[in-house]
C-alpha cells in the first residue's frame, strides 16, 4: 500500500511539478482555447453567410427562370458553396490542417493561425448546413407577413426569419461547438502545442502515461460540462417566449 | 364616381405556376371605402388573386394599378406600396419570438420611422379597440386562435394601411372564435377602411360586402352587389355554389 502510495506521488511530481509542467499543461490549454474561440469565430460567420445564400438561392432563384443581376449572383455564390461544402465535408480535418499549414502557410509556418482558420473554415461547413435547417424550418407564412408589412428581403431575415432559427438550431450549434473543441486536439500534426500535444509530450519525457493522458482527458470534460451547462442556461432563457 | 376614387385597378390579371394557369385574366377594380368579398370553390383562384394584389404571387400577366402605380413592373419599389397595404393570413403569423407589443411597433418604427413611444401609444389605442390591451406584454403563443387574429389585424392597422387585405381571416378558427374576428371586421368596414376579403363567410358577405366577386376556374365568373348576387345569381356554377354552401 505504501508502495503504491509513493510511486503515484513520484509519477504525480514528475508529471506536473517538475521543470513546471503544469504550467506547459496550463500554457497548452490556453493554446486550445484559443484555437477554439476564434475557429468559433470563424466558422459561425463562413457558416451563416453560406447558410444565408443557400437558402436565399433555394426559396428565390431555385427553378426559376433568372431574370435580375442578382439571381445570377447568387446563382454563382450558390456553386461556390456548394463546392466549398462537398470539399471540407468530404475530407478529414487533419489533412486539411497539414494542408494549410504545409502547403498553404509553407512559408510563414505559423501554426496556431493556420489551426485557426482551417478549423474556422471546417466548423463553417457544419455550422452552415445546422443553421440553413434552421431558416429552411421557419414557416413560410413568417416570410410573407414580414414582406406583406414592407420589409424587404434582408430586413426579414434579420428581423424574423434569423432570430427564430438560431433559437431552433441552438442545441445542434452547440454540439457542433463541443464536436470543434475536441477536434482542436489533432493540432498538435502541425506542432501547434495545445493541450493534447503538451500532454503527449510529459508523457513522453517521463515515461508515465497515466496521470498526463487522464489529466487531459479530465480538463477536456469538464470544458465540455462548462459549456453545456451555458448552452442549457441560454437556451431556457430563449424559450421563456414559447410558454 | 370619378377615376380618383379607385384604390386598385386590375387589368387582364394571370398567374400561372410552372405553366398551369390558375388566374386566367382577372379585370376588376376596389374603390375607397369598398369592402370586396371575394368567394369561390377551393381552387379556384381566390386567394391566389388576393395574395397577387400586393405580390405575394408575383403575377405571370396583365397589370395591378395600385394608387395609380403599375406595382407590377419590375422597377418599382414594392416594399414601398406593401406598407399600404394590409394583409391579414389565415393562419395569423405573428412572430412569435416578439411579444405583442413588439409585433405591433416593429414596422412602424423600422419603416414609418415612428418614435418608439409614439407606436407604442398608436398600438395600444388599437388593442384597446379590439378588447385586448392587457395582453400587450404577452407572447402569440399565450393567445387564442381568435385572439391572434384580432392581434394580426392590429398589427396590419399600426402601419395605418389604405387598404386591407384579409385571406381568409377565419378559417383556421374554432367555431366560437369566429364572431370576435368577424365583429372586428365589421367594425373597421364602417369606419371606412377598403377591404378586399376571401371568405367563406356568406353572412359577412352579405351584411357587410359592397361587392361580392365569384371567381371560378380563374376568370370573375360573376359581380354584383350583394343582394343581387345572392338573391339573383346568374351564373349557373354560382348557383351552384350557392345550393351547396348556403
Amino acid at each position: 500500500m505504501q508502495e503504491l502510495f509513493s510511486s503515484l506521488k513520484e509519477q504525480f511530481i514528475s508529471t506536473f511539478i517538475v521543470e513546471d509542467r503544469w504550467l506547459q499543461l496550463v500554457e497548452g490549454l490556453g493554446t486550445t482555447l484559443l484555437i477554439t474561440f476564434f475557429a468559433l469565430l470563424i466558422g459561425l460567420v463562413v457558416g451563416s453567410l453560406i447558410a444565408i445564400i443557400r437558402s436565399t438561392y433555394e426559396m428565390n432563384v431555385k427553378g426559376r427562370k433568372a431574370g435580375r443581376v442578382s439571381d445570377y449572383i447568387i446563382k454563382v455564390l450558390n456553386v461556390i458553396c456548394n463546392i466549398y461544402l462537398t470539399i471540407i465535408r468530404g475530407t478529414p480535418v487533419v489533412v486539411q490542417l497539414m494542408i494549410m499549414y504545409f502547403i498553404i502557410f509553407a512559408s510563414s509556418r505559423n501554426g496556431v493561425f493556420a489551426a485557426i482558420l482551417s478549423f474556422g473554415i471546417n466548423s463553417g461547413a457544419y455550422v452552415a448546413e445546422i443553421i440553413r435547417s434552421g431558416i429552411m424550418s421557419i414557416d413560410k407564412g413568417q416570410f410573407e407577413a414580414s414582406r406583406s408589412l414592407g420589409f424587404d428581403y434582408k430586413r426579414t431575415m434579420a428581423l424574423i426569419i434569423l432570430p427564430q432559427a438560431l433559437k431552433n438550431v441552438l442545441p445542434a450549434l452547440g454540439n457542433e461547438f463541443i464536436v470543434l473543441l475536441k477536434e482542436t486536439s489533432v493540432a498538435g500534426y502541425v506542432a501547434v502545442q495545445d493541450l493534447t500535444y503538451i500532454g503527449n509530450l510529459i508523457r513522453s519525457r517521463t515515461y508515465e502515461a497515466f496521470f498526463p493522458l487522464i489529466t487531459v482527458a479530465v480538463i477536456y470534460l469538464v470544458l465540455v460540462l462548462i459549456f453545456t451547462f451555458l448552452l442549457g442556461k441560454l437556451e431556457r432563457r430563449l424559450r421563456n417566449s414559447d410558454h | 364616381m370619378t377615376t380618383d376614387d379607385v384604390l386598385i385597378k386590375v387589368e387582364g390579371l394571370e398567374k400561372s405556376f410552372d405553366g398551369v394557369g390558375v388566374l386566367k385574366g382577372i379585370d376588376t377594380e376596389i374603390r375607397k371605402g369598398d369592402v370586396i368579398v371575394i368567394i369561390g370553390a377551393s381552387g379556384s383562384g381566390k386567394s391566389t388573386f388576393l395574395r397577387c394584389l400586393n405580390l405575394l404571387e408575383v403575377p405571370t400577366g396583365g397589370r395591378i394599378l395600385f394608387e395609380g402605380t403599375d406595382i407590377t413592373d419590375p422597377k418599382v419599389d414594392i416594399n414601398l406600396h406593401r406598407r399600404k397595404m394590409g394583409m391579414v393570413f389565415q393562419q395569423f403569423n405573428l412572430f412569435p419570438h416578439l411579444s405583442i407589443m413588439q409585433n405591433l411597433v416593429l414596422g412602424p418604427i423600422k419603416l414609418l420611422n415612428q418614435s418608439r413611444e409614439e407606436a407604442k401609444a398608436n398600438a395600444l389605442k388599437l388593442l384597446e379597440r379590439v378588447g385586448l390591451a392587457d395582453r400587450a406584454d404577452d407572447f402569440p403563443n399565450q393567445l387564442s386562435g381568435g385572439q391572434k387574429q384580432r392581434v394580426a389585424i392590429v398589427r396590419a392597422l399600426a402601419m395605418n394601411p389604405d387598404v386591407l387585405l384579409f385571406d381568409e381571416p377565419t378559417s383556421a378558427l374554432d367555431p366560437e372564435m369566429v364572431g370576435e374576428v368577424l365583429e372586428v371586421m365589421k367594425a373597421l368596414a364602417k369606419e371606412g377602411m377598403t377591404m378586399a376579403v376571401v371568405t367563406h363567410e356568406m353572412g359577412f358577405a352579405r351584411e357587410v360586402g359592397t361587392k361580392v366577386v365569384f371567381i371560378d376556374d380563374g376568370v370573375i365568373a360573376e359581380e354584383n352587389t350583394p343582394d343581387e348576387f345572392f338573391n339573383n345569381p346568374q351564373n349557373p356554377r354560382l348557383k351552384d355554389f350557392l345550393s351547396k354552401v348556403l
